[in-house]
């Protein structure tokens, strides 16, 4: 309680470069863009597989390998190969880990909807675009948010570890307060990042309420 | 009307599903197609609609080959109603029956309004219309289906087993409901079941067909019951087809007697049961202006001194049949029936058992 | 960037067993403890926990919140925060991984008793089986494939994130990334991705085998249909 103390309580904590304000900012910074590009890439792929049925390999391999493998490596590993100093080598493995959640559940979201209301759908006359969007997307959105939000929380993970590998964020109080030996800091970030990512948890929540239908929503 | 010229699916694995299958689906009937599973039913209804397209043949529906229209434009024109309805979970129930309207452009407005005109017509109450269709059972969900179907008032109706995943008697008023529904719309059905009782109550034409994709026969459904054409269709029908033969005459025709001192009645006249030493004893009913000669040979077997009880639309009693009289009109009908069938039309459309009570 | 083939052979010989705490061995040793032993007390705090919001619906809800929520915080945010209890040592990196245990198996048992048909639960209850007996040999066994799937989840995802805790000092195979990092050194980093993926892909083999061994009955169905 009183390493807490000490770190919110710091006035040096708040402003400069490497403060509270400028540390959460960068986080969300990273952890935004890494979590867009990933949903781009993941949601029409996994709605694609899914529709189609063609590729689902795919998704098994790449759901079981990002599981499998540790996210610290391929971040140490990915760094070295491409080189210290931007951004962009650490962003590749946090996009990378971000991918198999959003790729996995909405692919399962649209396969596992009833066959009956596929037909259904055909049969009244719905084309290809219109059964996907009209009806296999909104049944299978509670699933789809359901892998957003896995994915986010994935992102801010990893990012927090990604601080050992240079990157700016949250994750700094925590690496740079291991090696100083600074426990106040090193609580301090880990509170700050927690709280982070329960309003992740949160802003999902309220979103599955305003856009998913009454008619389809899961408890979950 | 549908016609099946010469039609042959044959799925890549070489299996037939359906094999030179040529018959007509008359203009404002139900055509039921009944067989046992893996007959090609159910793939004969699909290739109407091209939910699957035949190998070699033609369907015209008028005079226009199925396959000459893009298949999502040819559905539109067509009802389509399947098992478990199919009704979409994320929208509200007269959105869902409104599908149609709107895949065609309907104003939202119009399309809408059509939508609570045509839940009333299946007999759902207006307060339904705004929730999901989780919330309906598994009877309203199979009414909305039947709803969506028509929307758009199509010509021609597509029904695949749609009344197999509900109850029995859930199951019986949907039946009911579609042939009270049929009188008043006059749509070219095509009905899909393997149910023979459910094809010969509701169609017009019924159309046998067995496994591999033959056409075993068709015809109407009495002349199907008095006249099997093989074996396989008079194994299909059952034992009971002599019974069920009488579903199709009409009890008009029987002497009713005048009501004996041991039958009592209330205060309006509806029967409460025989008079004897132990008490009341049970008996049977029938309509003789709307049921058939079966339903009066049953309320007749559901009395212990055989004589059927005719009630009028309000249960008032109006006469009784005795096992005599009963005896008459059966032996007169096993004559006639030796010189012509009756015609499709003699039909009687309520349902074919005597009210038991007590 | 530099000339540093990604694998020297000639390291991975040397350092194997070397006698010293950064022998590959002693590391892939910790790792597996590191990674197993969460997952053994989850699963045993798991199943009754499991059972009983089963048996009480009502704990349930409250339970899956508070477990939603602790998958959500990263594993190096527990490890931190544990630290102020148990300092650096191993049980700062086994609790928070018990927890995520916990995350992932309390709705599987959960799901798994769920999935038991109703109607095999009430002839159960028609033959006479008390709720004890019930559970044990009817309940539990029908459940297995749906808890052994968690249990594979959990298990790899413990294997994973041990590395996380080389952070802490704490880290099994995950020392060899700081290591392979401070000296702009590859081997170590590809042998430790190599030996945490190589666990994970065998743990979730085993467990495989474990249903297959658990659940004759699915296997004599696939084998007719």
């Amino acid at each position: 309680m009183n390493w807490l103390i000490d770190f919110f309580g710091n006035a040096d904590n708040w402003s400069g470069p490497d403060g509270i304000p400028v540390r959460i900012l960068e986080h969300l910074e990273f952890s935004a863009a890494a979590f867009l590009i990933a949903a781009v890439i993941a949601v029409p792929l996994g709605l694609l597989i899914g529709h189609t049925g063609r590729g689902a390999f795919l998704v098994v391999v790449s759901a079981n390998t990002a599981r499998a493998l540790p996210t610290l490596g391929l971040l140490v590993l990915v760094v070295l190969l491409i080189g210290v100093g931007t951004v962009l080598p650490v962003l590749i493995p946090l996009i990378v880990l971000a991918i198999p959640p959003i790729l996995v559940n909405t692919y399962e979201g649209v396969r596992g909807i009833d066959a009956d209301l596929r037909d259904a759908a055909y049969g009244m006359g719905l084309r290809g675009h219109q059964v996907l969007f009209q009806v296999l997307t909104p049944s299978a959105l509670p699933l789809i948010l359901l892998g957003l939000r896995l994915s986010a929380i994935q992102v801010v993970s990893t990012a927090t570890v990604a601080a050992f590998v240079g990157l700016g964020g949250l994750g700094r109080f925590i690496i740079d307060g291991l090696a100083t030996k600074a426990y106040s800091d090193v609580i301090g970030g880990a509170v700050l990042i927690a709280l982070l990512a329960l309003a992740v948890q949160l802003g999902f929540t309220l979103l599955n309420r305003a856009v998913v239908s009454p008619g389809v929503r899961q408890v979950r | 009307m549908i016609t099946f010229e010469d039609v042959t699916k044959r799925y890549p694995d070489g299996t037939v599903a359906v094999d030179h299958l040529s018959l007509q689906a008359p203009t404002g009937a139900i055509t039921v197609l009944v067989g046992p599973s893996g007959c090609g039913k159910t793939t004969s209804l699909r290739m109407i609609n091209r939910m699957i397209d035949a190998t070699s043949g033609r369907i015209l529906l008028d005079d226009q080959d199925v396959r000459a229209i893009d298949p999502p434009t040819l559905r539109r024109g067509i009802g389509y109603v399947i098992q478990q309805a199919g009704l979409f979970p994320h929208r509200k129930i007269v959105d869902n029956v409104a599908t149609v309207p709107y895949l065609l452009g309907w104003d939202k407005k119009k399309a809408r309004a059509r939508a609570m005109e045509l839940l009333e017509l299946v007999g759902l109450d207006a307060k339904l219309a705004n929730r999901y269709p989780f919330q309906l059972s598994g009877g309203q969900q199979q009414r909305v289906g039947v709803a969506r179907a028509l929307a758009a008032d199509p010509p021609v109706l597509l029904m695949d087993e749609p009344f197999s995943a509900v109850d029995p008697i859930v199951r019986a008023s949907l039946q009911d409901e579609l042939l009270a529904l049929q009188s008043e719309l006059n749509k070219t059905i095509v009905f899909v079941t393997h149910d023979i009782d459910e094809a010969i109550k509701l169609g017009d034409v019924v159309a046998v067909l067995r496994v591999g994709g033959h056409l075993a026969q068709m015809a109407a459904p009495a002349t199907l019951l008095s006249e099997p054409a093989d074996d396989f269709v008079r194994e299909f029908l059952g034992r009971d087809r002599g019974i069920r033969r009488l579903s199709f005459v009409p009890a008009k025709g029987v002497r009713l007697g005048p009501l004996p001192d041991d039958l009592v009645v209330d205060a309006d006249g509806r029967p409460l049961g025989w008079r004897s030493d132990g008490g009341l004893l049970p008996y049977g009913t029938f309509n003789p202006e709307r049921d058939s000669l079966r339903a009066a040979l049953d309320a007749a077997l559901l009395s212990p001194n055989g004589a059927a009880i005719a009630a009028d639309g309000d249960g008032r009693a109006v006469g009784v049949v005795t096992r005599d009289a009963l005896d008459d009109v059966l032996i007169r009908y096993a004559e006639k029936s030796l010189e012509h069938e009756p015609e499709p039309g003699e039909r009687v459309a309520a349902d074919d058992h005597g009210r038991a009570e007590p | 960037m530099n000339d540093e083939p990604l694998i020297r052979w000639d390291w991975i010989a040397r350092n194997w067993d070397n006698g010293g705490p950064s022998a590959i061995k002693t590391l892939l040793e910790s790792h597996v403890a590191m990674a197993l032993l969460p997952v053994v007390f989850g699963l045993l705090v798991a199943l009754p926990l499991g059972v009983a919001c089963a048996r009480w619906r009502w704990l349930y809800q409250p339970t899956a919140g508070l477990m939603n929520v602790i998958y959500s915080l990263p594993s190096l945010v527990l490890f931190s925060i544990f630290l102020s209890v148990t300092g650096l040592t191993q049980t700062t990196v086994i609790i928070p991984l018990t927890f995520f245990t916990l995350a992932v198996l309390i709705p599987a048992v959960v799901d798994g008793l769920g999935a038991v048909p109703d109607h095999v639960r009430q002839s159960a209850v028609a033959m006479g089986f008390r709720p004890l007996r019930r559970l044990l040999q009817v309940e539990l066994p029908v459940a297995v494939p749906v808890v052994l799937g968690g249990l594979r989840v959990a298990t790899v995802s413990s294997i994973s994130l041990v590395s996380v805790g080389a952070l802490i000092g704490q880290g099994g195979l995950g020392n060899l990334f700081i290591d392979g990092w401070q000296r702009q050194f590859y081997t170590p980093i590809v042998v430790g991705i190599v030996l945490i993926a190589a666990l994970a892909v065998l743990s979730d083999g085993l467990l495989v085998f474990a249903q297959w061994l658990l659940t004759p009955w699915s296997r004599a169905r696939r084998g007719t249909a």
